[in-house]
């Protein structure tokens, strides 16, 4: 029996809080810098975590909390599912699954904030959904298999493969990341258009557990940014860098957009992705 | 066993003008910018209640306003502290004789530091943000049961 799934599993649930908190608080520095500011230390994330932590405990709903409880343990299930080398296409409805429980969450108190904030949440999934599904179907074409580490094991390119679903991919990553131009259901930068978005309704440690949900996403999307480039490891850790860095570049330069000019992105993106396929089963169909 | 005290490290901030001249709103902006940067210190400039800690107000207390702060204290979750800003917000400032003016800020909630000026100097309300950080680790402790240590000075209590 092969138990090395299970490390990579556990491995992801405790190590992505740590490593999805230092990236968090080196994309704050980034940003500071960006914007001629010396920026908060990098372990800002952990002390605004360790706070919330600290702070009372104010509740309108308590299904409010089972639900962001649902969001964190979907969160940190499809992550894992994903380090262990497992479905991917499970991974990504595990994924999807646990942005609904967040947006039954924020529904489920009568704050007209939270709603919009709830809706525009699920505009966004609207927008992502089609294109990370593309990206599943892309690397099955190119692999042959929906497995995590059949994917991360295969000898070819997926990225020579797959250009157009990469940057497909990276225009909904934006989304992801919760950053500028398409971050409408809420932001990292503080002060917001609708109060806070999704998360108004919840404070203190409610709070903090959607934080910490957002690190395990985070280092989740990194991970699949690392696949297009499996091939090669040092390769694929400069290109998520790289990736990173471009995202934190994308926030900084751009405003937010309206809902519909997101939802557009987000399908003019699966629409470059499904050229990409289109071309490639061509050349399988013709070259092999 | 003391928890850690995150809360001096990561202040976050409820900004509220309650009927300044905006004379010491652009004060409390210019603390953002790159100049002062207060983010620095971790505090970040909320525009919820909710994720608040620290409430900054300007301008003095009004018929109209006076609901809205007593709902935006309320909404706060505790420990938190308020830090009044500007000669208006401590006493209704030269707007104090006006029909329509309760007076300062402590007229409707509890003021923990009062920041003199008009308008106040981004430096004197960074130093009214450090004091009040000092009032809301003792507010911390006080709610844990750990043993409360001596006043930190400078900041008025209540």
């Amino acid at each position: 029996m092969n138990w090395l799934w299970l490390i990579g599993a556990v491995l992801f649930l405790v190590l992505a809080p740590v490593a999805g908190g230092l990236i968090a608080g080196i994309d704050r520095k980034i940003t500071a810098r960006m914007q001629g500011r010396v920026g908060p230390p990098i372990l800002q994330p952990f002390y605004d975590v360790g706070k919330l932590f600290e702070k009372e405990r104010v509740v309108v709903t308590t299904a409010q909390n089972f639900y962001v409880l649902a969001y964190l343990v979907f969160i940190a299930l499809s992550g894992a599912i994903f380090f262990a080398g497992g479905d991917l296409l499970l991974t990504v409805f595990a994924f999807t699954l646990a942005h609904v429980f967040l947006v039954l969450g924020a529904y489920a108190v009568h704050s007209p904030y939270s709603h919009i904030g709830a809706e525009r949440e699920l505009i966004q999934v609207m927008a992502y959904e089609p294109m990370i599904i593309l990206v599943v179907v892309g690397f099955y074409m190119v692999t042959g298999s929906f497995f995590v580490d059949a994917i991360a094991a295969a000898t070819v390119p997926a990225i020579a493969y797959l250009p157009g679903v990469f940057i497909g991919f990276a225009a909904i990553l934006t989304i992801k990341l919760r950053k500028s131009p398409f971050d409408i259901s809420t932001s990292h930068h503080a002060h917001q258009e609708i109060v806070k978005g999704i998360t108004t309704e919840f404070s203190g440690s409610t709070l903090a557990q959607i934080e910490i949900a957002h690190w395990y996403e985070n280092i989740f999307l990194l991970g699949l940014v690392y696949l297009f480039f499996a091939w090669n490891p040092v390769i694929a850790i400069i290109a998520v860098a790289v990736t990173y860095v471009a995202e934190i570049y994308i926030d900084n330069v751009t405003a937010r957009v309206r809902w519909q000019a997101a939802l557009k992105s987000g399908w003019l993106a699966a629409a470059l992705g499904i050229a990409n396929l289109a071309i490639l089963s061509y050349m399988m169909i013709g070259g092999a | 066993m003391s928890s850690m005290a995150f809360l001096k490290r990561s202040p976050w901030i409820l900004h509220y003008d309650a009927s300044s001249c905006n004379g010491c709103d652009i004060e409390v902006l210019a603390c953002l910018t790159p100049l002062y940067d207060i983010e620095r210190f971790g505090i970040i400039n909320t525009g919820n209640p909710k994720h608040a800690d620290i409430l900054l107000i300007t301008g003095g207390i009004n018929e109209q306003n006076r609901p809205v702060v007593k709902n935006l204290y309320e909404q706060m979750p505790e420990p938190k502290v308020v830090v009044a800003i500007g000669a208006c917000a401590a006493t209704g400032g030269i707007f104090r004789e006006c029909y329509n003016i309760t007076g300062g800020v402590d007229k409707v909630i509890p003021v923990d530091v009062y920041v003199p000026g008009c308008a106040a100097r981004p430096e004197q309300i960074i130093d009214g943000v450090v004091t009040a950080l000092g009032i809301l680790e003792e507010k911390r402790m006080k709610m844990t049961g750990e043993a409360t240590r001596p006043a930190a000075g400078v900041g008025e209590e209540r």
